[in-house]
């Protein structure tokens, strides 16, 4: 890989990354914590995190692909 | 021997001799199959074994009476305890698992090395050890207890040999099998485990809701009345003068930050961590995070609806009610010493209050617990069991918080043989932690402290051999430890996590996402963050124990929350000083490049 696609595939791995710990604060430390609500704090947060896991794996094995550093 | 004592004996015996017997068939032959079980795990297989290794005897028996009594502030625990993984899922496990070697310290020792690797002694990996030892030796020692205490309250046997059958069979899967045999005993323990937790809570979900999922359950209605669940548990909290049950009592800014640290702890736990080494690619390692969680996932959205049913049930069932009429479980647990009342205004009704219905003094008359004291043989007015330590307070009932979990067959009416599952299933979470977080600590003495450290010669099959000798002697200092814990080791368990966060997160962090930390900035903020957090703890908890309080509080964060200042001062730190510094050399830039993608393109 060249490096200037090197940089290309970081930092759109950093974009997700950032995006999806967006969502993960605002479930948790914001409705759950700071919005003080009792089903996020105890459930919801829990569901979101799980998907939000999922979405990192599909969006990275695109991406790997798509700059074919996918392992066999 | 009654039926439930000989259904207890028949399945913990089934459920060892399973563990054995995976033991002996995955015994492993070289040190990377004793390290990582030669990275050959599926990523299925590896979320299982995650999951349980994550799951101590703490989650699987406290946290759901934990939660009972908290309320909303048990949240920080849920939250906490699952968040961490999406920490490692997307900045952690996978190009760790790129980095493919055996060890938390070899991954810091390798990109804080100086460039000599051997010859001069590699200080960043030093530290490193340091920090793995002590984080899950003082963990691992809670596990020993936790499994002594689970055979002495179900079998009958004395407390000491509950340890010692715990060190017999830890001791014979993680010497023999290394990282194999505990993987995939650990999937068969997450099995055990999750079975005997989701059977009672169906039942009791079933039982105060009438709907089957717990889940639900915990959003649907209080059958007996037809109300809301939840809007129940409120009245009858603030009816008896607790808070709200759905808001809690910690401040925003404690409940913040303690669960902050628990995240990032988890994320930083090496026992956690090294599970990502086992599974073949890069996105296995993703993807088995996912999985983790999910298992892991189940249990923790049952434990608060556990916690709730249990809750209001309790108040149902005790409060204002005469003691004459209480069910037969009330009667069991008080005679297994987690349940105790005392009819302080002699009317013969349970008052259950807020405060201590109990207080237990030191020689010097100052209150240093508030479990009851059993009078032999004594029976009060109403039958129950005497007690000689009633404390000033109205509260008339003691309940521990253990027995949320322990009694739910019980109180769901539900047969002999599901209450032995439950027991199997707490020695299940004891043991799957206790193996793995033995195997970090031997693994440290032997791959990181010998064969990388002061004997790089040897070879695999003597450093096989020496990987097998300090699992085995870290086995018996562990289960000593559990049978003389040190006063601290009780109050340190629950800082591991703090102690984590502010060591190893932000130095396996920055080592992969920040190309300009170098040795001397990592090495001062691990040293700094876990000095700072181990401080801040031993002085609230252990030193001046009667400051502990909200007012004393750095900015109003307690010592459980404190590990994320420590976590943040360690960034800090190590972002500023590799700045004033050298930058890493060239092969050390080139190892970071080549961790960030799965595979040269």
């Amino acid at each position: 890989m060249s490096k200037h696609d090197l940089k290309k595939y970081w930092r759109t791995n950093i974009t997700y990354v950032l995006s999806l710990l967006a969502i993960w604060f605002f479930v948790s430390f914001g409705l759950g914590i700071l919005g003080r609500m009792f089903w996020w704090a105890q459930q919801g947060s829990i569901y979101v995190f799980v998907i939000l896991i999922f979405v990192y794996v599909f969006l990275m094995n695109r991406l790997d692909k798509k700059y074919e550093v996918n392992e066999e | 021997m009654d039926s439930l004592q000989i259904w207890t004996f028949v399945i913990v015996g089934l459920t060892f001799a399973l563990y054995v017997g995976i033991a002996i068939w995955s015994r492993a032959a070289t040190t990377k199959e004793f390290y990582v079980a030669d990275g050959g795990v599926s990523p299925l297989a590896n979320g299982m074994a995650t999951a349980a290794d994550w799951m101590s005897a703490a989650s699987f028996i406290s946290m759901a009476g934990l939660i009972s009594f908290m309320g909303y502030d048990g949240g920080v625990y849920l939250m906490g305890w699952t968040g961490g993984y999406v920490l490692l899922a997307l900045l952690l496990a996978p190009y760790l698992r790129k980095f493919g070697q055996f060890t938390v310290p070899d991954f810091i020792g390798e990109r804080y090395s100086t460039g000599r690797r051997f010859g001069k002694v590699n200080v960043a990996r030093l530290v490193a050890i340091v920090c793995a030892v002590f984080v899950s030796f003082t963990y691992v020692v809670g596990q020993m207890k936790g499994v002594g205490v689970a055979f002495s309250r179900f079998l009958e046997v004395p407390f000491e040999w509950g340890v010692v059958m715990g060190i017999g069979i830890v001791f014979f899967y993680a010497v023999l099998g290394g990282m194999k045999g505990i993987t995939y005993t650990q999937v068969a323990q997450y099995c055990v485990l999750m079975f005997a937790y989701l059977v009672p809570a169906i039942f009791i979900s079933i039982q105060i809701t009438g709907n089957p999922i717990p889940q639900l359950g915990l959003v649907g209605d209080f059958k007996a009345e037809g109300v809301s669940l939840l809007s129940k548990l409120n009245q009858l909290n603030v009816e008896l003068g607790f808070s709200e049950y759905t808001s809690g009592n910690k401040s925003t800014i404690d409940v913040f930050f303690i669960t902050a640290a628990l995240m990032l702890g988890t994320a930083g736990l090496p026992h956690v961590i090294v599970r990502f080494f086992t599974v073949p690619r890069v996105r296995d390692a993703r993807k088995s995070a996912g999985y983790a969680l999910v298992f892991i996932a189940l249990l923790y959205t049952t434990a608060p609806a556990v916690a709730a049913f249990a809750r209001a049930n309790l108040l149902d069932t005790v409060s204002n009610k005469e003691y004459a009429s209480f069910p037969d479980w009330f009667g069991n647990w008080e005679d297994s010493d987690l349940l105790a009342w005392t009819d302080k205004n002699g009317d013969g009704k349970v008052q259950y209050l807020p405060g201590d219905a109990f207080v237990e003094k030191d020689d010097a008359g100052n209150k240093k617990g508030n479990k009851p004291l059993f009078v032999e043989n004594a029976r009060g007015q109403s039958g129950e069991r005497s007690t000689s330590n009633p404390s000033d307070g109205a509260n008339e009932l003691y309940v521990d918080r253990d027995i949320m979990v322990l009694a739910n067959p019980e109180i769901a009416e539900l047969p002999d043989w599901v209450i032995a599952l439950v027991v199997a299933g707490g020695l299940a979470a004891a043991l799957s932690t206790a193996a793995g977080l033995l195997l970090v600590i031997s693994t440290s003495i032997s791959h990181d402290l010998l064969k990388k450290t002061f004997m790089p010669n040897i070879t695999d099959k003597k450093e096989l051999l020496y990987a097998r000798i300090a699992a085995g002697v870290a086995v018996v200092c562990a289960g000593i430890a559990g049978l003389n814990p040190p006063g601290f080791v009780a109050e340190v368990v629950a800082f591991a996590f703090g102690l984590a966060a502010s060591s190893f997160f932000p130095a396996i962090l920055l080592g992969i996402f920040d190309k300009r930390t170098n040795m001397q900035g990592a090495i001062v903020g691990m040293v700094v963050g876990i000095l700072f957090t181990a401080s801040y703890i031993v002085y609230f908890k252990m030193a001046n124990p009667e400051l502990n309080s909200p007012e004393n509080w750095l900015f109003g964060i307690s010592p459980e929350g404190i590990g994320t200042i420590g976590m943040l001062l360690n960034l800090v730190l190590t972002l500023v000083i590799s700045r004033l510094t050298p930058a890493p050399p060239a092969d050390i830039q080139e190892l970071i490049e080549n961790i960030r993608i799965p595979r040269k393109g």
